[in-house]
């Protein structure tokens, strides 16, 4: 049995990769990440849900050396902020990997495999260039 | 709040003492505080309890070992500002009238090492999602990003800081350190480096708060709690999206303005700081949150050496957080009672010379931001 995402609310699982679960509100304008009832950055509460796109550019990183609470995956690993493409501006916490990681530096989805909340390998995501 | 007296303060110091307890912290600061305001746990109508980690009635604790229960007793939860919350708390219920004289007071007794709370979801931590060192490093690289500061800056804070920490006896660290060591200590998560970062670690602090005071007590000219507005990736209640932030005003600004105003004060009136320097590019972003500065002033005020102890605006004489560690429920009381002593002129070798108005500032976990200023 393949690995299932870490959370389905945050992610999902096809054919095409994993992809980021996210929402949009009319009222705001505005897109955000993962999905929630109501926009949380203006409390607009016609929330629909949208894939957010699988490009971006690295905005800020920096490098995970010691391993968290509550993580037992490996270490180091990359952690930034991902600029999705599109419009408004979308900024997402994203794991990151590969070469040159630099401020304006394109980055691309994918799938990475970490030990879940119970152990089990889970799916989740990183941007890499 | 100019009718809101601080009229004694108490410090179990920072640092780590094995078995004790945080209770046993927290009597010690109570009772300290107590006696600088010569009354006993009786004589208190209110007590207001900052802590995070302490868990349920941590508060009730300290004063049941006191045989000062039976007044109403309030634990406050709101992360690294726990304690200047319940020092709102406390300032408030003078303020309005409902009493006379209240017992505010700290505890904490942290693990070692990366901060765990449960305000991440299971699967944001197995995901690598929430260590709050790496979320300290993305503040600081877009600091570095935006103002031209460099790694330097960064370490010129820690080495003040320190320098402070040597004449606190109630600090965690009293060694000094050079910026080449701070520069050459592990790396824990770009540009952040291990002596960049404070130490969550133990601790209590305690104030009485009356109506009146009579000489050498403190007025709590100011005090505000503020949470985050929303949109920001890099508020500090670490959300996992953000959108354009430039027109946001932090947390930290907000209180600062409230506080300002209740005191009829500004910066510029300002003559010594305690504030938040969980990481080093936190202190350096708080100078120009509280409008200590302009955003890219840092550079000169470091090279000016006007942070120092004997310099224009000595920020964190105590040490810090860099030096003391961050007990999370006691660090903001921590900082009031150094300005309280160094507004009543008993801060020994860190003393600034003729300082009548102090403000201390805590942010953290939830984005809450606490601005305190003090009169002498």
């Amino acid at each position: 049995m393949s690995p299932e995402p870490i959370d389905p609310t945050v992610l999902r699982i096809d054919e095409g990769g994993v992809t980021l679960l996210g929402g949009w509100s009319a009222t705001s304008g505005l897109r955000h990440f993962p999905p929630s009832p109501v926009c949380p950055f203006t409390g607009a509460d016609d929330v629909v849900p949208v894939d957010l796109p699988r490009t971006g550019t690295v905005w800020l990183h920096t490098t995970v050396t010691v391993a968290p609470p509550g993580y037992s995956g490996p270490v180091p690993y990359g952690l930034g902020i991902v600029e999705l493409d599109g419009d408004p501006l979308l900024r997402v916490v994203s794991r990151l990997s590969g070469e040159g990681l630099h401020r304006g530096a394109p980055v691309e989805l994918g799938a990475d495999e970490v030990p879940g909340p119970d152990g089990a390998p889970a799916v989740t995501w990183v941007f890499h260039t | 709040m100019s009718d809101v007296r601080i009229t004694g303060v108490g410090m179990h110091p920072f640092g780590r003492f094995g078995e004790m307890t945080g209770t046993a912290m927290g009597v010690t600061a109570v009772r300290a505080a107590l006696a600088e305001a010569g009354i006993g746990a009786g004589d208190v109508q209110a007590a207001f309890c900052g802590t995070a980690y302490g868990g349920v009635a941590a508060g009730h604790r300290v004063l049941s070992s006191l045989a000062g229960t039976g007044i109403p007793i309030y634990d406050v939860e709101a992360g690294c500002a726990s304690g200047g919350a319940a020092l709102q708390l406390g300032a408030a219920s003078i303020a309005s009238g409902q009493h006379d004289r209240v017992l505010v007071f700290g505890i904490e007794k942290m693990p070692k090492g990366i901060i765990r709370s449960s305000f991440f979801a299971p699967w944001q931590e197995a995901a690598g999602l929430s260590p709050a060192p790496a979320f300290f490093a993305l503040r600081a690289q877009r600091l570095l990003a935006e103002t031209g500061l460099t790694e330097d800056h960064l370490a010129q804070v820690v080495v003040k800081n320190r320098r402070h920490g040597v004449a606190n006896p109630d600090a965690m660290f009293r060694k000094p350190v050079t910026a080449e060591e701070v520069l050459g200590s592990r790396m824990i998560c770009p540009p952040l480096r291990l002596f960049m970062l404070c130490s969550p670690n133990e601790g209590a602090a305690a104030v009485v708060l009356e109506r009146t005071g009579g000489p050498g007590s403190i007025g709590l000219a100011g005090i505000s709690l503020r949470s985050h507005l929303p949109g920001s990736v890099l508020g500090e209640d670490s959300p996992l999206c953000g959108i354009d932030d430039s027109a946001i005003t932090p947390p930290t600004t907000l209180a600062a303005r409230d506080a300002f105003a209740q005191a009829g004060l500004g910066p510029t009136d300002v003559d010594v700081v305690e504030c938040q320097d969980t990481d080093a590019a936190r202190e350096l972003l708080a100078w120009a949150e509280l409008g200590l500065c302009r955003p890219g002033e840092q550079a000169g005020m470091l090279a000016d050496g006007d942070a120092l102890v004997g310099g224009r605006l000595p920020v964190n004489p105590s040490g810090g957080l860099l030096s003391k560690g961050e007990p999370l429920g006691a660090s903001a009381l921590g900082q009031v009672v150094e300005i309280v002593r160094q507004l009543r002129g008993e801060a020994g070798e860190r003393q600034v010379a003729g300082a009548r108005v102090g403000l201390a500032h805590v942010i953290g976990r939830g984005a809450n931001a606490c601005v305190t200023v003090l009169v002498a």
